[in-house]
């Protein structure tokens, strides 16, 4: 059978079309953001505890970060 | 369940989609409801990998019709009498309790999951950053005691980080601003891109610094990107960088 490899074992090159600088008085280096842009534009890696769902696992850490808005990517439900 | 569950906040949703049709991967055990020997077991779950049908159960939230998902590996990792601890990399959407009563049935004996849990959800992997709730609640109240920003950085990841298996394209300063407000990726506005993008690929746009501007179809692939001086390269599907990040350098 044909392997099929999976997303996190691809390696891709990085290839140069045209060499160019970036202004830094524009954006900030996603590791560098300062707060709160480091919330605004952040993900939690949450290690989901059993019992409750994923909607309200994740309504919980909207309220402890005090934030507006929250999603989770891809339920983890009851087995 | 328990595992990786990644949480996006405030502007972050938006790369939830990227997420949600990212592959996953699973520890668990297997309960067969009889004796089988340990290499027919091996031999059968390797006959799972690679593209395999696969009918959603009852209580899925999808249209229950056979539908084409890919194993990328399915490996036992221990065979302790009828337990069988398995790891297994899959595309998303693909059900692992069916995955497993549909080995059963290969098998003959039957089997059905015993335990399941995530170890990953795209580039999140439960051995980098992996937080629990109490985790979130002492560094965010210590981070309001303190206002010390390391604390931040040592839970909350740049929503960057979901982007980090997609094919990418880095633009020119220039071309941000007019991207944000909708526009297509075109030739000139391309730094730098990644090998191996082919026409209807999912890309991640980035600025020169690293930071994600949209996500794009790609109608063009590495090649003619690196060849062409103009055109629309790729689509721009959906916005994630805020405008006026950048400056307006287009008419």
């Amino acid at each position: 059978m044909q392997e099929i490899k999976a997303p996190w074992n691809i390696k891709r090159e990085l290839l140069v079309k045209s060499e160019d600088e970036t202004n830094p008085r524009y954006g900030y280096k996603p590791e560098e953001r300062p707060y709160p842009d480091i919330i605004k534009f952040g993900i939690i890696n949450l290690d989901k505890p059993p019992g409750p769902s994923s909607h309200e696992v994740t309504a919980w850490v909207k309220r402890i970060m005090e934030v507006g808005h929250a999603g989770h990517g891809g339920t983890l439900e009851p087995i | 369940m328990t595992g990786v569950l990644p949480i996006a906040l405030e502007e972050a949703t938006k790369v939830i989609q990227a997420l949600l049709k990212a592959g996953k991967e699973y520890v668990g055990v297997m309960r067969l409801h009889e004796d089988v020997p340990e290499r027919k077991v091996i031999e059968v779950t390797g006959e799972f990998q690679g593209k395999i049908y696969q009918r959603p159960p009852f209580r899925a939230s999808v249209k229950r019709s056979l539908r084409v998902r890919t194993i990328y590996y399915l490996e036992i990792l221990e065979i302790d009498g009828r337990d069988v601890l398995f790891k297994v990399g899959c595309e998303a959407g693909t059900y692992i309790r069916k995955l497993i009563h549909d080995v059963g049935k290969a098998l003959g004996c039957g089997a059905h999951m015993q335990e399941l849990r995530r170890i990953r959800a795209g580039p999140f992997t439960e051995d980098f950053v992996n937080v629990t709730l109490h985790d979130v609640l002492y560094l965010y109240n210590k981070w309001l005691e303190t206002k010390d920003i390391r604390i931040l950085r040592r839970f909350i990841m740049p929503m960057e980080k979901a982007l980090e298996f997609l094919p990418k394209v880095f633009v020119k300063d220039s071309a941000v601003d007019a991207i944000c407000h909708g526009a297509h990726l075109t030739a000139p506005g391309i730094a730098y891109v990644e090998s191996d993008i082919k026409p209807r690929d999912v890309i991640a746009i980035l600025t020169l610094k690293g930071e994600a501007v949209a996500l794009g179809t790609a109608v063009a692939s590495t090649e003619e990107m690196l060849k062409a001086t103009y055109g629309i390269m790729a689509k721009t599907e959906r916005v994630l960088m805020p405008r006026g990040t950048y400056p307006k350098m287009w008419k």
